[in-house]
């Protein structure tokens, strides 16, 4: 069962789409599922991949 | 043996920790000043057409994201699940890293929000909301649907927090 704009349905009388994107900053995949031409489900998994970083450094003495 | 300058790791995974005060602040009290507890951070998302980055100092609803429908998502955000404290290590004598990730992903089920959100807040809502960090991702939309952080391994290199010298 799948959870749509119209409630719970069954797999089976949905066109599913599926897509993924992998790059240096994320991996994402999704799942569309369709009825009819309308788009009734859309999920996303994100994988984030770069990380936010701060630099430190120790100042010197002349 | 030499003496190395190097600002040392375990110093950076402290700041994270709130053991070092080096002027007057306020901050909201927590249970005692010798063993602090830890704070409660949140992740909010935030539509595309928002602005939050680096200027960024603390939570706000503007830009955040909106139900379309539904209630999936609630103002402020989930709370971020924080099993493991700051971890620090010295790769040389002059460089190390410290570095932080959240312990479990960031998920919103029963979803839907049809206008483009692509970047998440983190930020700590027991002081005040002050913000942590921004991070970016491809424009999503959802739609009766779950949406899904996922976090990074938490080492030196893939960390979703780090603070580095080199």
């Amino acid at each position: 069962m799948v959870l749509t704009t119209k409630g719970e349905m069954d797999e089976s009388l949905l066109e599913k789409r599926e897509g993924s994107v992998d790059n240096e900053i994320e991996m994402t995949t999704w799942v569309e599922y369709w009825l009819d031409g309308e788009l009734v489900h859309r999920s996303a998994h994100v994988t984030l991949k770069k990380p936010v970083t701060f630099g430190g450094e120790a100042a010197a003495f002349a | 043996m030499a003496n190395t300058q190097s600002m040392c790791t375990s110093f950076m995974k402290e700041l994270m920790l709130a053991q070092h005060q080096f002027g007057s602040s306020t901050i909201t009290s927590r249970t005692s000043l010798t063993a602090p507890t830890t704070d409660t951070f949140k992740a909010a998302l935030y539509f595309a057409s928002a602005t939050v980055n680096a200027a960024t100092t603390a939570y706000s609803v503007t830009g955040e994201v909106t139900n379309t429908s539904g209630s999936g998502y609630t103002a402020g955000g989930v709370t971020v699940t924080n099993a493991t404290a700051p971890l620090s290590t010295n790769t040389t004598a002059t460089a190390g890293v410290a570095y932080w990730t959240p312990s479990a992903s960031f998920s919103w089920s029963a979803l839907t929000v049809t206008t483009a959100f692509d970047a998440v807040l983190v930020y700590n809502s027991t002081q005040s909301n002050k913000a942590v960090s921004v991070h970016t991702f491809g424009s999503q939309t959802i739609t009766s649907g779950t949406f899904t952080l996922t976090m990074p391994t938490n080492d030196t290199t893939n960390a979703l927090l780090r603070l580095s010298t080199t």
